[in-house]
């Protein structure tokens, strides 16, 4: 099944999309090389950090080189707090970024965690403006219900630290989310390698964001159209159920087998 | 708590000893380590480390990419005024020295700003020496709120200030805080700095510090190496460093490696600083705290940047000029120190750019 032109594309906030691998447009050695990664891995959604973003410049403007067709996703990287987190989103709108805001309130340097608490608080003002809210989250039930709560239009709980490359540290707590939360469930950080993204998908994620696997990549365009063809088995692999996993062989029925003569 | 009682702590360390002994299977151990403890880190800075850059750096690129991606920010100083009350007996500012004196007028901080500005840059480093009669509070507030019509992050490296007055030049848009501890060996601190208000050991260690509890961005430390064993140094450097992350973990710790430069002084390096010095430094302080900055200023030849850009350098300046209005008066004056790297802004991002990184202009947007 080809996802670009299949009859199961992921919604969000009303809009629909080809693609369930979302990318991001830090750390490439060249901006030159996003439009050929979209090309690649057939991504509709691209983040892009609004500190990163010199409307004005002629030769250092990364939004020169993402396509019209992308759905572009603002976030808030920088934000220590809801308040900054909420400016951002409304300085991003103000510059012509839309109204879709990836909210990321991340109080500490080291391992570059979200604050749940802040997150839920900045999700509740900008849905209340109007915009289509993704936040970034660790992988928390709680913290997710209260999203949902607050408006936000998916979720997206870390697999692992942000650009650990470490893949699905949170696999229990992810799955919980994914059981409990009817938004849809954005896989976002940790995820190192297609293997991994591969492996949220068949957990039932309906999407999976990556960025540092990708741009530190050797081939980056190679890699990112790894992760689309990851994404796309893994999804593939959910929807067609997955056989159950047993410890032994199972030739036979020692206990009732004496039931078939 | 003030990093000085781990100052006090550690000066009690057998530095010798703990360097000394460190052995190859001890080094490959701790380079499989997820976290390093601060001996840990010390055996990275020993001579035994010093006998395996190669893995310390392919290391420490790994690190690097995987953190912070193939990209290095830009950014280029504007020294506002060379008054200085201080006698630092290793820089050329130094009261004693017999140079042109002047400050920047706002006029003159407009013109240099427009013309740096032509170059893309968006983040700059203000510099004045210690006059704060002169170059103070209102002034800074003043210059910075004509370079935030220029620039989208402004840094500041001036004498060290109270809290109340990091505090005001937040609001007057300043995000990052540059400043020197120069040497972390107090007896050694007093003999360097005789008189003014820099003799202030503590006062200049806990400004970093001060900085933090109001909420800065970011702040860059370093020691100013060549002044003392730079073994010690890099580990009192690295766990400032790691001190104020852990406390403050809100906002972004750099640290520098600057090593000392000729100046209008007379002063020479106590202590000779190697290439292969700096690159031990800079692997070992990237292992050590993976998410860390690193800044590279043009104090270092372009050939030596251009050899450790891989090596965990996040941070390099380019267009520099150490002279106060160096970029637009007529009248040449001396600089801070003389530059190794002349490379304007197009340079830096051609040689970047052919080295397989990409030079990042902007990365900060004003928030207030």
């Amino acid at each position: 099944m080809n996802m670009r032109d299949n009859n199961d594309p992921l919604i969000i906030g009303g809009k629909t999309f080809a693609s369930r691998l979302l990318i991001g447009t830090g750390k490439y050695a060249a901006d030159t090389l996003i439009p050929k990664i979209i090309e690649s891995s057939g991504s509709r959604i691209i983040t892009v950090a609004l500190r990163r973003v010199d409307f004005e410049a002629e030769t250092d403007n990364v939004m020169k080189h993402i396509p019209d067709h992308m759905q572009l996703l603002p976030n808030t990287s920088g934000a220590r707090d809801a308040g900054e987190a909420v400016r951002i989103a409304r300085l991003a709108k103000a510059a012509g970024c839309g109204n879709w805001i990836k909210i990321e309130v991340i109080p500490d340097n080291v391992y570059l965690l979200p604050d749940g608490h802040e997150t839920v608080l900045a999700t509740e003002i900008l849905a209340r403006e109007g915009f289509v809210v993704l936040p970034y989250i660790q992988a928390d039930l709680v913290v997710a219900r209260q999203l949902v709560d607050a408006g936000a239009s998916a979720v997206m709980p870390l697999g692992a630290p942000i650009g650990t490359n470490k893949g699905l540290k949170t696999r229990e707590m992810l799955q919980i989310i994914i059981d409990e939360i009817d938004l849809p469930v954005i896989v976002d950080a940790g995820i190192g390698k297609p293997s991994h993204a591969c492996e949220a998908m068949e957990m039932g994620a309906d999407a999976c964001l990556v960025n540092t696997a990708i741009a530190s990549s050797s081939d980056p365009v190679a890699m990112g159209r790894a992760f689309g063809q990851a994404v796309e088995a893994g999804r593939t692999a959910f929807l067609a159920g997955m056989g159950p996993v047993k410890k032994k062989a199972d030739a036979s029925s020692p206990l009732t087998g004496f039931l078939r003569h | 708590m003030s990093f000085y009682e781990d100052i006090v702590r550690y000066r009690d360390l057998d530095y010798q000893n703990c360097l000394s002994s460190v052995t190859d299977s001890q080094f490959y151990g701790i380079l499989e380590k997820p976290h390093l403890s601060d001996m840990d880190f010390l055996a990275l800075l020993s001579p035994c480390a010093g006998q395996h850059l190669e893995e310390m750096a392919q290391k420490a690129h790994d690190i690097t990419i995987r953190q912070f991606g193939r990209t290095i920010m830009l950014y280029t100083p504007m020294y506002l005024s060379n008054f200085c009350n201080n006698q630092c007996i290793y820089c050329g500012f130094n009261q004693k020295n017999k140079i042109d004196r002047h400050q920047l007028s706002l006029e003159e901080v407009e013109k240099e700003a427009l013309e740096i500005s032509k170059t893309g840059l968006k983040h700059i480093l203000i510099l004045t020496g210690d006059a704060p009669k002169i170059a103070g509070l209102n002034y800074l507030e003043s210059c910075c709120k004509i370079l935030s019509r220029y620039f989208s992050s402004i840094s500041i490296e001036v004498y060290a200030l109270t809290r109340d007055e990091y505090a005001r030049l937040i609001q007057a848009g300043v995000d990052g805080l540059t400043i020197y501890q120069e040497t972390y060996n107090e007896d050694l601190y007093g003999r360097l700095h005789l008189k003014g208000a820099k003799t202030d050991y503590r006062f200049r260690l806990d400004a970093p510090e001060r900085g933090c509890e109001v909420a800065i961005r970011s702040v860059n430390i370093a020691a100013l190496f060549g002044l003392d064993d730079w073994r010690k140094e890099a580990f009192l450097t690295g766990m400032h460093a790691d001190y104020l992350k852990k406390k403050y973990p809100e906002t972004e710790i750099a640290v520098s490696i600057p090593r000392i430069r000729p100046n209008a002084g007379e002063f020479q390096p106590k202590v000779i600083v190697e290439d292969r010095d700096v690159v031990q430094m800079m692997t070992a302080l990237r292992i050590f705290m993976p998410r860390t900055g690193i800044t590279i200023s043009t104090r270092e030849s372009a050939e030596f940047r251009n050899h450790i850009l891989p090596l965990g350098v996040t941070k390099m300046s380019a267009g520099s000029c150490t002279a106060v209005g160096g970029r637009t008066s007529e009248n040449k004056r001396t600089g801070q120190f003389e530059i190794a790297d002349e490379r304007g802004v197009p340079e830096m991002a051609a040689m970047l750019q052919a080295s397989g990184w990409q030079a990042v202009y902007k990365d900060w947007q004003p928030i207030m």
